[in-house]
């Protein structure tokens, strides 16, 4: 049927919808019954038992603004502000512990219940619901995956930030007395965390102006070959900055390791153990050291 | 953020030092800390030296990387100069033909993460270097 | 850009101002070496706390600027290296063996001092 400008076109029960149009009637019914829906959406997440890390009222709150923010999305199709708000959501829920199946599990539980709604309202019109809902779905998913992903990009960041708090605690640069820097290195060493024991190292260095180092590997149970060389090139980039490197606590394994790489051993300052290599590094430092009187 | 490409014509020892400026700067404004906009500062240093040395004349190109994870910066030496005879000699710890220290090549293989090279006597040199931000 | 070069007693003092080309390091290894001679100095303190890349070039002249220098009888010491600097220059295998090295200008002095008491 040919339209003429100017009049608006009259209601044609045969006419085929838009997905655009159809969108728009779908966002005005999620309008109309937010309250409704949003309840429903509330008891089923209690129900599913998701989300247990927060109170009633939280739950009630966060829906309140997801739902709205769907609803938003559905009709601008812009999908920026559904995702600045994930990330915020997930910045405030993840140091609760809520896991990501959680965030993904409401938001299909959301998709359901208003799926479900659509279901009731359409129920006499199946071609109708049909359209709907192949204009629903696609909106949905992305809706879906928009969050989830929101949520997982948050998440690593967290993680990442505090892997990165637990490596710097996990070794510190401690200054046991003027210009006397030890780095007690325990655990696993990757070239990552090498990398940033070194740097701190040579940070250490120069802010407390140490002119002697003690590494002690004690409790560095092995060593690849690239972690022996950043061992090495530690010892000869604190001798740039002025400062001496003794290592102590290298095991047989290390040692051989170091061999290996072709580290000349004899020209590398090595000490038994943490105790001999302080003493060596306070005779080096021009202090007395006293030996303890034995006991009798 | 974004970051073009910036070329700088390598003629004279001068443009060494200019090459490696607008490398760091361009480090720094991909993000990269302080302590790897050093590493690739030393980097281009180096390609740049061998450009003057050995060619005389050559560019240096530096470009951001943006990956769909990642961000990177890209360095491009490259002149027509009289290229390399023996590329894996050339790649060694020590090896010089101006009697030099020999660890130019190797020792920027060593500071960036990704290296490549492809030289011809008569041809010249073109060195492919990245580093990404960790 | 020339590099200055101080005389404090029997010790003179070399101060990078910033990156340095290759021109400006060699006309430092010549200067250097002809003042040691003519002051008959005892020791030389390279600064190069201003330097923003080490590369082999620059290192390679820090050592022959040492060598030259302690066949005329003094000794070098380079100070100032950045610690960052220092990461970079290692990577690269550059460790400046056989010079002496100390943490800034003060250190480099008090390390200098320290040597002349037990040797003279
Ligand atoms: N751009 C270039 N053109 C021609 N030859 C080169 C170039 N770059 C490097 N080379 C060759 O590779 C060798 C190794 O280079 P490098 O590792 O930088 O050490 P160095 O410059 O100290 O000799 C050089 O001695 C030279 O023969
Ligand atoms: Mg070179």
């Amino acid at each position: 049927m040919p339209r003429r400008e100017g009049t608006p076109t009259p209601p044609d029960p045969k006419r085929t919808e838009e997905p655009s149009e159809l969108l728009r009637e779908l966002v005005a019914h999620l309008r109309q019954n937010r309250t409704q829906l949003r309840e429903e959406w509330v008891v089923r997440i209690t129900e599913t038992r998701l989300l247990t890390a927060m109170t009633k009222e939280e739950i009630f709150a966060e829906a309140t603004s997801v739902y709205d923010s769907y609803v938003e999305a559905l009709e601008t199709e812009a999908f920026e502000a559904l995702q600045a708000y994930a990330r915020n959501l997930s910045e405030r829920i993840i140091p609760r512990g809520v896991e990501t199946h959680e965030v993904v599990g409401i938001v299909l539980l959301l998709r359901d219940v208003l799926a479900r709604s659509l279901f009731a309202k359409y129920q006499n019109d199946f071609k109708k619901l049909n359209r709907i809902l192949d204009a629903y779905e696609p909106a949905a998913n992305r809706i879906a995956n928009t969050v989830a992903v929101g949520f997982v990009q948050e998440r690593e960041r967290v993680i990442r930030q505090q892997q990165e708090a637990i490596r710097e605690l996990s070794t510190p640069v401690l200054q046991v007395r003027e210009r006397l820097l030890i780095l007690p290195i325990i655990g696993v060493i990757d070239p990552q965390r090498a990398r940033q024991l070194t740097e701190q190292l040579l940070r250490g260095i120069r802010t407390n102006r140490a002119k002697v180092v003690v590494i002690d590997i004690t409790g560095v149970a092995a060593m690849d070959l690239t972690v022996a060389n950043n061992l090495v090139q530690t010892v000869e980039a604190s001798r740039l900055l002025g400062a001496t490197v003794i290592v102590t606590g290298l095991s047989p394994e290390i040692a051989q390791t170091l061999v290996t790489i072709g580290v000349d051993l004899g020209k590398m300052n090595t000490v038994g153990d943490l105790q001999g290599g302080i003493e060596q590094a306070e005779r080096l430092l021009g202090y007395k050291v006293e030996k303890l009187a034995e006991p009798r | 953020m974004s970051v073009g490409e910036i070329r700088v014509a390598i003629n004279s020892d001068q443009d060494i030092v200019s090459a490696r400026q607008k490398g760091r700067a361009m480090a720094s404004e991909l993000g990269f800390s302080s302590g790897d906009a050093t590493l690739i500062a030393t980097a281009i240093s180096e390609l740049a030296r061998n450009i003057v040395s050995y060619a005389r004349k050559g560019q240096i190109t530096l470009k951001g990387v943006h990956g769909s994870s990642r961000v990177g910066i890209v360095v491009i030496a490259s002149d027509d100069g009289p290229g390399i005879l023996d590329i894996r000699q050339a790649l060694r710890d020590g090896f010089s033909t101006s009697g030099s220290l020999g660890l130019g090549l190797p020792g920027v293989r060593r500071l960036m993460d990704e290296f490549e090279i492809d030289s011809q006597p008569g041809r010249g040199t073109i060195v492919a270097v990245k580093k990404w931000r960790q | 850009m020339e590099v200055p070069i101080l005389k404090q007693g029997a010790v003179l003092i070399a101060t990078f101002q910033a990156a340095l080309s290759d021109a400006d390091l060699n006309q430092l290894r010549m200067g250097l070496v002809q003042q040691v001679v003519k002051f008959r100095s005892r020791a030389v303190i390279v600064d190069v706390t201003a330097m923003d890349v080490m590369d082999s070039f620059a290192s390679r002249t820090l050592r022959e600027i040492a060598h030259m220098i302690r066949l005329r009888g003094a000794e070098t010491v380079i100070v100032g290296i950045q610690p960052e600097v220092a990461f970079a220059m290692v990577q690269l295998g550059l460790t400046l063996e056989g010079v002496a090295t100390a943490l800034d200008l003060e250190e480099g002095l008090a390390y200098l001092n320290e040597k002349f008491k037990t040797t003279s």
